[in-house]
């Protein structure tokens, strides 16, 4: 009798941590597509699999930002994805990420959110959705001021606006720099996002 | 199953080998018991759903749709689960299902979810400016910058289709309705002055500067039942909540001076704000000469004070007030004695005050308070003089000359509550109600004769939005009204409808009755007038993209209990509802901001049929404000390398019939007299120079403006006023063929968004 509690016990105990190990593989298995999605579908199709495995988790909240971030791939690679739609549901990720933790990335997810449903239609939109975008970058730079994917969002923000309106290449340089030089001393925990340094390195490039 | 016994049988070994081993026994165990689900998920429609998800709740496992709906994927619970669908734009979809090893095959079907990117808008007769997702017809910037508007919120509605260009009188004429037909509303509140005093034949400003607001809906007819005391149309202002940063602003130009700060904590969550403004034509007016001749210069001082502040369910407090002083003098030829003149002298005090608060209250309620309180007085001299400009008194013999002396005091009080609860009803349902009290006090005297009229008026009304599907939509309404002053109530349905018949475009239709009471002119005279009435049926169709909008909508309106004129001598008159009229049209609009890069431009086109019985007229005759056909070419571009902007409008409007209308020997109204005025035509230009734009933070942020109506110098005729004998006519004209304006406005703030990271480079 006494064994068979022991051994109940153990079971439970390994349950634990077979269940968070799963959660680990199942998170990299997730992750692995990044480098293989293409299509939109592909890109909603991990946005649904990473909800899923944070609905089941319940208090991690990687899961929920890595479907938004996927979400947010398939927005900027897919000139005919419905972005009012898509952001909507990129903030409902967030809602559900900043439930379990508040943090400078998921702001980093907002400001992509917004800076898509602006650029639908710049001129008129600029005054909500630009206002909205920045508003983020800066909420997220008071919880981190030393994250390089928010000076990596705010260098593309500046250089994708025309010289006249403040923006253009040599006002967009030093941010990229500053964010490549954030990038190179990033020590992410596993699982965390880590991406960015390439693409600002490709734009500082054009920054020259 | 996986046993104990195995547990059992391993017991004793290491831990890490018990580890690794257990391991793997969970992965047999996931193999044996794996159920294979497959199914296809379609819509109401039968039409497949691509992109579902579709998960074991609480679980990894799962799959998403593919193109033709279709989905499999292996469970490793067992048990009875849940499984749930989901969607955007659908209802989630939740099932319990059995796992044990049985391949399971679900056909299931989701129910479509109305969302607001989606779904059909109800847009019958109204048209929405603002910064809204939804696509609104008109910005608050392109106020600013509709050439010819001068940023006067009513000019830059008059581009809309449905609104008439008079141009002696201020005011929204809507469909066959008078000015006085169209309210304007302030964040829920009405507005009892919302423009300078009337001076005869020129039509005067709204109060309220664009800038105050960040939504407006301009609604030509059918609208919901929370507004009313308007026969034809509302102007719904939203004010702005919190500004995006704090500044001090200053205006210069040689018609206006003005300072103001918008203070925003740091914390963003209130804000603050004064402004004051001093308008002086003196300079203007030795440029440009006017044809009435001004013995007292317009002047005009406003000053106005706000604060906002956010609460903590993201609910919004907002007070607003201002205040007006102006005061002006002109005199004109008399049209019964060429050697004559009209001297009319104007002081007017205007006091508006509105206090709002949004709430989000628990379970989906949603509450809307606002009170206002205005007083507005003014103080008219109105005088027959000679050539020396000394006053000519008559006897009572000859009343048309003696009629033309007169003082007025008029003093205007409005003090309303208006309280507005809503519930959300799952999708985009809603279910409104609530209630709201006026009390107006007029105290009016008239030369030596005070007479003061006070209203105590109640209202209630109740509305719901139902989204049957995202292709159909309702909005059924009933609003009720009890008058104290002439002891009358109303009751008064509102319903529309909405049909999505394709991607962005929809069809949409509205009835709707509508109530106004007599103005106080009249209701000095007698009390005994009940409610005059419309009735509006609307069907619009309408195709919108982000940058394109087309509508055409038709509309018949019929009017009845209108208020007409019984003169019983020469110095007074009885009124009854006698009075009848109808209307008929159709309003197109067609804006473009693809086809020419940079380039944006909308145009308008109303025809108007309509057919009135009022006042004075002896029967039912197209009224003197009403033009058949009325058409507007708005054209804005921006040369970003100039950072210029310029813009162009051009109107125009058919000639609208004049008349005199003259009593006979029984007392009876004829028409002595009438006419087609010449058409109107005027083309506004404008320009902006922005040459801040494109400095890196800089302290000062600069707009150049400039204006001029009527380039083309063409000169307009609105009407024709007649001497009291029918023998004489004198046209009615603008004060001055053109209007110029040219003004520098400046503001200094500071974006702490920059800050943040500028300070770390």
């Amino acid at each position: 009798m006494k064994s068979l509690l022991t051994s109940l016990l153990l079971i439970a105990g390994l349950g634990c941590l077979a269940q968070s190990d799963r959660y680990t593989e199942a998170m990299k298995k997730n992750l692995a597509l990044f480098g293989t999605a293409k299509t939109t579908a592909d890109y909603q199709e991990m946005a649904n699999n990473f909800e899923r495995i944070g609905d089941a988790e319940k208090t991690q909240w990687l899961p929920f930002y890595y479907a938004g971030l996927s979400l947010s791939t398939a927005g900027w690679n897919d000139p005919k994805l419905d972005k009012d739609a898509n952001s909507t549901r990129i903030n409902a990720l967030c809602d559900k990420a900043e439930a379990i933790e508040k943090n400078a990335e998921i702001y980093a997810l907002r400001n992509m959110a917004a800076t898509q449903e602006m650029m639908v239609d710049p001129q008129t939109r600029w005054q909500t959705y630009g206002q909205q975008a920045s508003a983020a970058l800066e909420s997220g730079l008071k919880l981190d001021p030393d994250n390089p994917r928010l000076y990596y969002l705010r260098g593309e923000s500046v250089l994708n606006t025309p010289e006249a309106y403040g923006g253009g290449k040599a006002i967009a340089k030093p941010i990229f720099e500053k964010a490549i030089e954030l990038f190179k001393k990033q020590q992410p925990k596993p699982l965390y996002p880590d991406w960015g340094q390439a693409r600002a390195e490709e734009e500082l490039a054009k920054c020259q | 199953m996986f046993s104990l016994f195995e547990i059992q049988k391993i017991k004793g070994q290491r831990f890490k080998k018990l580890f690794f081993l257990s391991l793997g026994v969970f992965a047999f165990q996931g193999l044996i018991a794996q159920t294979p689900i497959s199914g296809l998920i379609k819509d109401t429609k039968g039409h497949p759903i691509p992109g579902a998800s579709i998960t074991i709740k609480n679980s990894f496992d799962g799959a998403t749709s593919d193109s033709s709906g279709n989905f499999h994927f292996s469970a490793s619970d067992t048990g009875s689960r849940l499984i749930t669908i989901t969607s955007i734009g659908y209802r989630p979809l939740e099932q319990s299902i059995l796992l044990g090893g049985n391949a399971l095959h679900l056909d299931l079907q989701l129910k479509e979810e109305p969302n607001e990117m989606t779904a059909v808008t109800i847009s019958a007769g109204s048209f929405s400016a603002g910064d809204s997702k939804r696509g609104a017809v008109m910005s608050s910037l392109d106020v600013a910058t509709t050439a010819g508007s001068n940023a006067d919120i009513t000019a830059a509605l008059k581009t809309l289709p449905g609104a008439q260009q008079v141009g002696e009188q201020e005011g929204l004429f809507v469909r066959g309705g008078t000015g006085e037909e169209t309210k304007q509303f302030i964040d829920g509140s009405l507005v009892n002055n919302p423009y300078f005093t009337s001076i005869p034949d020129i039509s005067t400003r709204g109060r309220f500067s664009p800038f105050l607001f960040k939504g407006t809906v301009f609604s030509t007819g059918g609208y919901s039942a929370l507004y009313g005391q308007a026969l034809s149309s509302v102007v719904l202002l939203e004010s702005i909540d919190l500004p995006e940063k704090s500044e001090v602003d200053a205006s210069i130009s040689p018609l206006v001076v003005g300072v103001g700060t918008q203070q925003l904590a740091k914390d963003k969550k209130s804000s603050w704000g004064i402004s004051y403004d001093y308008v002086d034509v003196a300079i203007y007016f030795g440029l440009v000469k006017q044809t009435p001749d001004y013995f007292r210069l317009p002047q005009f001082h406003s000053g106005d004070a706000n604060f906002r502040i956010k609460t903590k369910n993201g609910g919004m407090i907002k007070y607003y007030t201002t205040f007006a002083y102006n005061q002006l003098g002109l005199r004109r030829p008399d049209v019964d004695s060429s050697n004559l003149k009209n001297a009319f002298d104007l002081g007017n005090h205007n006091w508006y005050n509105n206090l709002s608060w949004r709430e989000y209250l628990n379970n989906g309620w949603k509450m809307n308070l606002s009170a206002s309180y205005s007083t507005n007085l003014d103080d008219i001299n109105q005088q027959v003089q000679d050539g020396n400009n000394q006053p000519r008194y008559y006897p009572d013999s000859i009343f048309w000359m003696n009629n033309k002396n007169f003082t007025i005091k008029n003093r205007q009080d409005l003090a309303q509550t208006k309280a507005v609860f809503e519930k959300k009803l799952g999708g985009l349902s809603a279910f409104r109600f609530g209630g709201e009290y006026w009390y107006n006090n007029n105290p009016f005297t008239f030369q030596d004769t005070a007479r003061r009229l006070q209203d105590n008026m109640v209202a209630g009304f109740a509305e719901s939005d139902i989204y049957l599907t995202n292709e159909l939509a309702a909005k059924i309404g009933l609003r009720y009204e009890h008058s104290s002053l002439i002891g009358k109530s109303d009751l008064a349905p509102r319903v529309s409808l909405a049909y999505k018949t394709g991607k962005d475009a929809q069809v949409s239709a509205a009835y709707g009755v509508f109530y106004q009471k007599a103005d106080n002119a009249e209701l000095f005279y007698t009390k005994n007038l009940g409610f005059t009435q419309a009735t509006h049926y609307i069907i619009n169709y309408q195709k919108m993209t982000v940058d394109q909008i087309f509508r055409i909508e038709a509309y018949y309106k019929s009017y009845k209990d209108l208020i007409k004129t019984v003169p019983i001598n020469p110095f007074y008159f009885n009124y009854n509802n006698n009075g009848r009229a109808d209307a008929k049209g159709i309003d197109i609009f067609w804006r473009d901001k693809k086809s020419f890069k940079n380039f944006d431009y909308w145009i308008s086109y109303s025809y108007l049929d309509t057919k009135r019985d009022y006042l004075n007229y002896p029967g039912k005759i197209t009224p003197d404000f009403a033009a058949k056909n009325t058409a507007s070419f708005v054209m804005k571009r921006f040369f970003t390398d100039w950072k210029t902007g310029f813009n162009l409008t051009y109107t125009y409007a058919s000639g609208r019939p004049y008349y005199d209308f003259l009593i006979n020997n029984l007392g009876k109204y004829y028409i002595g007299d009438n006419g087609h005025a010449k058409d109107y035509n005027t083309l506004n230009f404008s320009a902006e120079y922005v040459p801040s734009i494109g400095k890196k933070n800089p302290k000062t942020f600069v707009v150049l403006f400039a204006s001029m109506s009527n380039v083309l110098g063409y000169n307009a005729v609105y009407g024709y006023n007649y001497s009291f004998n029918g023998q004489e006519k004198q046209a009615v004209t603008p004060p001055a063929q053109r209007f110029y304006f040219i003004g520098c406005f400046l503001s200094w703030g500071v974006d702490r968004t920059q800050d943040a990271i500028n300070n770390n480079l």
